[in-house]
């Protein structure tokens, strides 16, 4: 039999229809996988092997009746901030020690419903906070790509790094994860995966554990575009548990894959062009705007003039946000209690050990920019500058463009422990350039592999498009898929 | 702006996150770090810019003012590192 954990989704689905194997067979080669490839890469933090079996022989039942949901079988990995009920979730944080939720998160109950198996719990950044999934309480989760001649590990990028380290390692056909200022887009740059962070509002966040409301949301990581397409179609909705989720019906998609791009507008935004942007990162940007005119796009410069104030924006909100979403975890309701010798000494001594250092600090500066006097200089300020972001974005979609073609991060995969990075926390936000202006304006984007750099590790392009315009983005990216072809890497893992 | 040490002590204190005297130092060169960083915004003029208070051009859902969900007590308590009859533990607060 052919190695069945390297089909895509779409190949697999097809497959079990036709019955050419299980859907057991399909999670025991999973599994298999895990176990062999799991210790070198630490993608997954909890396996969940019984209750996957379990939901593939269910999944045997329906698919044997000629029933079964659109993902029928279909072996998946969640990242650790999805609420699963009665199995682990802790955010990859040491403060949420032994959760174990009593309710299902929304997108990942679509994904059961819809006949999907779970395969376990994905590493993380902890609360979603960081750029290399090295601020996880369970250690780096490590990038399955090496630069060429070198066995230097790599980071696989973050938050949503052991989503992005297990979909190109092949330990899950597909993985749920989130983005709140570039966590989906960049791990998946970084793998030579797709990753796509939908419209603010297009997923629910019930269930989710909460990092930075206003920006986070929840979207798929896949090994190609038809994929992506395929898992968020499944984890979009509308809920009434989500007071943001938008009132409009979840499209089909797929359907987007393949159809001409002849006639649609891209946009090139000058202010993408930074300062010390690296001659391969330009040289790719180029190489994108060229498949995308081969194919019959028409290309057009745009100026966004706020682009660079939305990394120092996001700086504020973010962690004003989490300092006040993160003041739940006290000791009392959920997770780690280290005693005191009043409660407020067990409050300051659960969360001093309970919370990484990366958390503490923007727990810390969040607390700073809304206290007492600096709310207005600081948060209100960055909300201002939010309201000129998006009407940046929005001006450009006025004048009729419908995506925005432009780099996602600033380099390919970095080494785990880089020291300039760990010693300034700032140089690792500046990750983040790329990605975090569509979150601050709630729009969608998403990452698509484009080619290698000279050290041969996988780079990617970022389309950004217009509220709920996802459609868009998996037809475009579908172009650049096309032209750019797929990349794997090689199994140094098992 | 710039924090100094006694600043960093007094929002960890407000955070309830116990710093020590070396975390509190360290804290305070990385801070300082950071909010020498967003300081750029100094340079944006917001004359007459509404804040952002939702990406979403949809007016916030409202429900009915009544009891939708409850009555699972156990569930509420079950991860809580202390609890007796389904209340939650603490040290004593008031004397």
């Amino acid at each position: 039999m052919t190695d069945l954990t390297k089909l895509t989704i779409a190949e697999a689905r097809e497959a079990l229809k036709r019955k050419d194997f299980t859907a057991t067979d399909l999670t025991s080669a999973f599994l298999k996988n895990i176990e062999a490839g799991n210790g070198a890469l630490n993608a997954y933090v909890a396996v969940t092997a019984d209750k996957a079996l379990e939901m593939a022989k269910a999944s045997d039942e329906r698919l044997a009746k000629g029933e079964g949901g659109a993902l029928e079988g279909i072996p998946l990995g969640v990242k650790d901030l999805f609420a699963t009920k009665g199995i682990h979730t802790q955010a990859c944080s040491h403060v949420l020690d032994g959760f174990k939720p009593t309710y299902e998160s929304t997108v990942t109950s679509n994904l059961w419903a819809d006949g999907a198996v779970m395969l376990g719990k994905l590493n993380m950044d902890e609360f979603a906070m960081g750029s290399s999934n090295e601020s996880s309480y369970y250690g780096p989760a490590v990038n399955p790509w090496k630069a060429k001649g070198s066995d230097e590990k790599l980071v696989p990028g973050g938050s949503s790094g052991g989503s992005a380290a297990a979909v190109a390692a092949r330990l899950c056909m597909g993985a749920t994860a989130t983005d709140t200022g570039g966590s989906i887009r960049q791990p998946a740059a970084f793998t030579g995966t797709v990753g796509i962070k939908p419209t603010y509002g297009r997923c629910s966040r019930w269930g989710v554990v909460a990092y930075a409301s206003s920006l986070d949301q929840a979207g798929p990581i896949a090994h190609d575009v038809r994929d992506a397409a395929i898992l968020l179609k499944s984890m979009a909705s509308v809920d009434a548990k989500d007071t943001t989720s938008v009132d409009i019906e979840v499209p089909d998609y797929e359907a987007a894959i393949g159809q001409s791009v002849k006639g649609l507008k891209i946009g090139i935004p000058a202010e993408y062009r930074i300062e010390g942007l690296p001659a391969e990162i330009d040289a790719l940007w180029k190489q994108g705007i060229q498949m995308l005119k081969d194919a019959g796009a028409e290309i057009v410069d745009i100026s966004l003039p706020h682009t660079k104030y939305a990394l120092p924006a996001y700086y504020i909100v973010a962690p004003a946000e989490a300092s006040s979403n993160l003041a739940r975890y006290d000791g009392v309701r959920y997770g780690l209690r280290v005693p005191g010798k009043d409660i407020v000494e067990m409050y300051e001594n659960s969360r001093a050990a309970g919370f990484g250092s990366e958390v503490q600090r923007r727990i810390l500066v969040g607390t700073y920019v809304l206290s007492a006097g600096y709310y207005d200089a600081y948060y209100l300020k960055a909300q201002k500058v939010r309201t000129l972001i998006k009407r940046d974005f929005e001006q450009a979609f006025h004048a009729g463009v419908d995506a925005i073609l432009t780099p996602i991060t600033p380099s390919s995969a970095f080494a785990i422990g880089d020291k300039e990075l760990a010693a300034d926390p700032v140089k690792m936000y500046l990750q983040d350039v790329f990605s975090v202006t569509l979150n601050m304006a709630g729009l969608p984007g998403i990452s698509v592999p484009a080619g290698l750099d000279s050290k041969g590790l996988p780079l990617g392009l970022q389309l950004i498009g217009r509220p709920f315009g996802e459609s868009t983005l998996f037809q475009t990216a579908s172009v650049i898929e096309q032209a750019a072809g797929r990349f794997t890497p090689e199994a140094w893992w098992a | 702006m710039s924090v100094d040490i006694e600043t960093v002590k007094r929002v960890a204190r407000l955070a309830r996150i116990k710093v020590s005297d070396e975390g509190a130092e360290r804290m305070t060169g990385q801070l300082n770090g950071i909010l020498g960083f967003v300081e750029q915004l100094d340079e944006v003029d917001v004359t007459g810019v509404e804040p952002l208070t939702s990406v979403v051009e949809q007016t916030m859902k409202k429900r009915q003012d009544g009891v939708t969900d409850g009555n699972y007590p156990d569930d509420v308590t079950r991860n809580a590192p202390m609890t007796e009859d389904n209340f939650f533990m603490v040290p004593k607060v008031v004397e």
